[in-house]
């Protein structure tokens, strides 16, 4: 059974944990922008933590359920109804055939998850959903588009309904500023002094910032070092062209790239700045691998000790 | 042998998930060979889950949910040290050989990079295609293959306004770098030919016709050879 698309919205895509063992040949992950969102949406559904769900961005995004499941809701408050009933985040809801459900306008973050009972039936491509809309790459047409109206978003009928939700300790704060750095690739090239001021000043997301990667605005930092011979950009990177001002490499981010690089956001505070939006402020902290680790690793056993 | 090689490499982690390891400060034929055969001893290590080979660099991503990074990065090291430099065995070397059209109708900027460079068309296409060409790095765009190097009488620099269009299948050069587009996307490269095979092909086992490390050619084929192969003449 499936729900039908009535309102596709500002941009809503198929996603899961992203397509890996590709980059190799120049195709990228892509993958959910928030991936503790969409880890706990899987979980509180009993899904395979890599079941398809959909990534609604901004809101004005609205479906109508044909049959009778069980859904998550994860990731930002995008002031989700379900019959103009709101509906909170991080908890499940039983839905019955012609419910109406929509996401509206963000109240608290960017992206909100949409999860179903035994996740969306897509077919991967190259082993993923994940939509990549600039590779044409995934998606419920396999070939990255994103959702339109009278899309058909199919799962397996489920009468099986459990309420549950995601304890509050679990729950990210949106609005926390704080971006966590691990320092590395170009930052010896940095002088100290632009370390200090990269560390100390605030930044502003910029009217840039998409899938691909945040623009920031603020103190330059940089300026002075010339373009490195391209390398491999891993998840999170921050990079600095010319102009000074960083860039946060996120999901949909290109494989290879000639900008010297500061440093690397860690995945959690990745998935934070993704559900910033522009005009929003952020400071960096510089952390060690270990502390990214233990960061990480504190937020998967959460999960597993929940499942 | 080469004397710009750092081998065993230089490993440095990027980030909790993530190291780099450093063949070269330079850009170097011998140094791509290395990489691509590490890149190659590495493809079946368990844990390791994404690759990226550059010029001087390969970029390893790894499962931190289910390995430890010591023991990754431990496995790492010996994988290299196990790694013969001198061995080349028929498996590893990949020749590449793509016909191509060279002709103002597919290719644009043939007349003008023969004007810029002082040669006549012939001349430009003889340089182009009798040069054996490295795959040093892919991205950009999936598939699409930075090839070194284009002979010193044909670099030029990228053309100041980039065609928002570039058809598939396109052959271009600019500065030392030749290149196939292997879709349509904007391309600010000289355009000097085009060739009716298909670059990439996600349907299909190869998925990709080029990778790092091969060695590519360029073989000139006349309009009818581009046509019965299935080019296409339009999108200029």
């Amino acid at each position: 059974m499936a729900f039908n698309v009535i309102k596709p919205g500002m941009l809503a895509l198929v996603q899961d944990l992203g397509r890996h063992g590709y980059q190799h040949l120049g195709v990228t992950t892509g993958g959910a922008m928030d991936e503790y969102a969409f880890r706990w949406g899987n979980a509180l559904l009993d899904n395979d933590s890599h079941a398809p769900q959909i990534e609604i961005t901004f809101g004005m995004f609205a479906v109508e359920a044909q049959a009778a499941t069980s859904i998550a809701i994860t990731g930002a408050d995008l002031g989700a109804t379900l019959n103009d009933q709101y509906l909170e985040p991080w908890q499940t809801y039983a839905i019955h055939k012609g419910d109406i459900l929509a996401f509206h306008q963000p109240q608290v973050g960017l992206r909100a998850y949409l999860a179903v009972k035994g996740g969306f039936v897509v077919d991967p491509v190259l082993g993923s959903v994940a939509t990549v809309m600039r590779e044409q790459l995934g998606g419920l047409t396999g070939v990255g588009d994103k959702l339109s109206k009278g899309d058909v978003l199919v799962f397996q009928t489920s009468h099986q309904h459990q309420a549950r939700h995601v304890p509050r300790l679990a729950r990210p704060d949106y609005l926390q500023s704080q971006i966590n750095v691990v320092t590395g690739y170009q930052y010896q090239q940095f002088s100290r002094l632009d370390q200090a001021r990269f560390f100390s000043s605030t930044y502003t997301l910029s009217q840039h910032c998409d899938r691909m990667g945040y623009r920031l605005e603020g103190q330059a930092i940089g300026q002075e070092l010339s373009g490195i011979i391209s390398e491999g950009i891993t998840y999170g990177a921050i990079q600095v062209p010319s102009d000074g001002q960083p860039i946060v490499l996120l999901r949909d981010r290109q494989t290879i790239g000639g900008y010297p690089k500061i440093g690397c956001v860690t995945n959690l505070s990745g998935a934070l700045l993704s559900q910033k939006k522009p005009g929003d402020q952020i400071h960096f902290r510089a952390i060690n691998v270990a502390e990214a680790e233990y960061e990480r690793h504190l937020q998967l056993a959460r999960l597993q000790q929940w499942r | 042998m080469s004397n710009t090689l750092i081998f065993p490499p230089h490993i440095e982690l990027v980030s909790d998930h993530a190291c780099l390891l450093t063949f070269a400060e330079s850009i170097d034929e011998h140094v791509a060979e290395v990489i691509a055969k590490v890149s190659q001893a590495l493809h079946d290590c368990a844990g390791i889950i994404d690759i990226v080979p550059s010029y001087t660099t390969l970029l390893v991503t790894f499962d931190t949910d289910h390995y430890d990074r010591f023991k990754i990065l431990s496995k790492i090291k010996l994988l290299c040290e196990r790694i013969d430099l001198n061995a080349t065995s028929q498996s590893e070397r990949r020749d590449v050989v793509i016909p191509v059209y060279y002709a103002p109708e597919v290719g644009p900027d043939l007349e003008d990079v023969a004007k810029q460079c002082s040669l006549t068309v012939d001349e430009v296409i003889k340089q182009h295609s009798e040069t054996v060409y490295r795959a040093y790095a892919i991205g950009f765009a999936p598939g699409f293959a930075f090839l070194g190097n284009t002979p010193e009488a044909l670099r030029l620099p990228r053309k100041t306004t980039p065609r928002l269009k570039v058809p598939r299948g396109s052959v271009a050069i600019a500065e030392q770098q030749s290149a196939v587009y292997p879709s349509e996307t904007p391309g600010g490269w000289h355009l000097l030919g085009r060739t009716p095979l298909t670059l990439v092909d996600w349907q299909s086992d190869s998925l990709a016709l080029i990778q790092v490390g091969d060695r590519v050619r360029f073989e000139p084929i006349s309009r009818e050879q581009f046509i019965a192969q299935g080019g296409q003449l339009d999108g200029v």
